[in-house]
């Protein structure tokens, strides 16, 4: 096993138990606090696959921005910092079993799809920013500018929707 | 690197979102789940990005593209979250039930205009 692999496998260890820990605990600030933890170590996975611009931004935008939002939302919302025992429904088994059956359908479907191949990171293209720039603003050109058309009619959206009256004016005369 | 293993991370991962967005009542860790959905597509992309050599870097840009469309979600979702906060004094998904399909109270004749009304708590 190659130092790469190592660190891969350690990585996806680290990523999978944080997020079973955003999905069990009881708290809910340590549940935005092991989110950043599990992105975090998807930004590594980015930088082992070549994807070094993709893991900054994953880093930027994850990390910096949408958890803190998360955390700005629990407190708005006047979460409790301490445990709290009615997080999740009473009834888990029947959730746990569609999620085991999920992974067990979507794991054996990859595994027995792509056993034999591997993926050749000697050789692979680095995505840096320079290359990811190029990618974009030659032949994605035109799929990034409805994005961002989308990007900000969901801002507008947003600030229409925080504007709007609690007792349902629709007209959202703040 | 066997091409299977940030696969099986990725259905691991979307597995562990799903669990989320089924099993938490809080709105917004059921947010959190669906971030964890998200970035396990985002794994599968940069994967095969790297092992099929794209020469238009296909995987990378679409992940790029997933990030800000989950950031515009995020945006959103915790927009209309605030405002369920402000007219129902909870974000408890469980008991949102202003549009669940139930059957009318033949007794009065609008009663189910009653029950769709949001309980405001100021």
């Amino acid at each position: 096993m190659s130092l790469v692999e190592g660190i891969f496998l350690l990585l996806a260890v680290i990523a999978l138990v944080s997020a079973v820990l955003v999905v069990t605990t009881r708290n809910m600030v340590h549940a935005a606090l092991w989110l950043v933890l599990t992105l975090g170590s998807i930004a590594g996975i980015y930088l082992l696959l070549a994807a070094e611009f993709v893991a900054w931004v994953q880093i930027l935008i994850y990390v910096g921005a949408v958890v803190v939002l998360l955390l700005f939302a629990l407190m708005l919302t006047r979460a409790p910092t301490g445990p709290q025992a009615d997080l999740s429904i009473a009834r888990v088994i029947p959730a746990a079993v569609v999620a085991l059956l999920l992974a067990g359908l979507l794991g054996t479907t990859v595994v027995a799809g792509f056993a034999g191949e591997r993926i050749n990171l000697d050789e692979a293209v680095v995505g840096s920013a320079a290359t990811t720039g190029e990618t974009i603003f030659e032949k994605w050109v035109l799929p990034f500018e409805v994005l961002s058309v989308l990007l900000l009619a969901a801002l507008v959206g947003a600030i229409v929707l925080s504007r709007m009256r609690a007792t349902g004016d629709p007209e959202g005369r703040g | 690197m066997p091409l299977w293993w940030p696969l099986l991370l990725a259905s691991l991962l979307f597995a562990i979102g799903v669990y989320a967005v089924l099993v938490r009542r809080n709105a917004v860790l059921v947010l959190m789940g669906v971030e964890l959905m998200l970035n396990a597509v985002n794994i599968n992309l940069v994967a095969f990005d790297a092992h099929l050599r794209d020469q238009l870097h296909g995987g990378q840009t679409f992940a790029l593209f997933v990030i800000v469309i989950a950031a515009a979600e995020i945006g959103l979702a915790l927009a209309i979250v605030l405002l369920v906060f402000r007219s129902h004094g909870h974000i408890d998904v469980d008991r949102l039930r202003s549009l669940a399909d139930r059957d009318l109270d033949p007794s009065t004749s609008s009663g189910h205009r009653k029950l769709d009304r949001p309980e405001v708590r100021r």
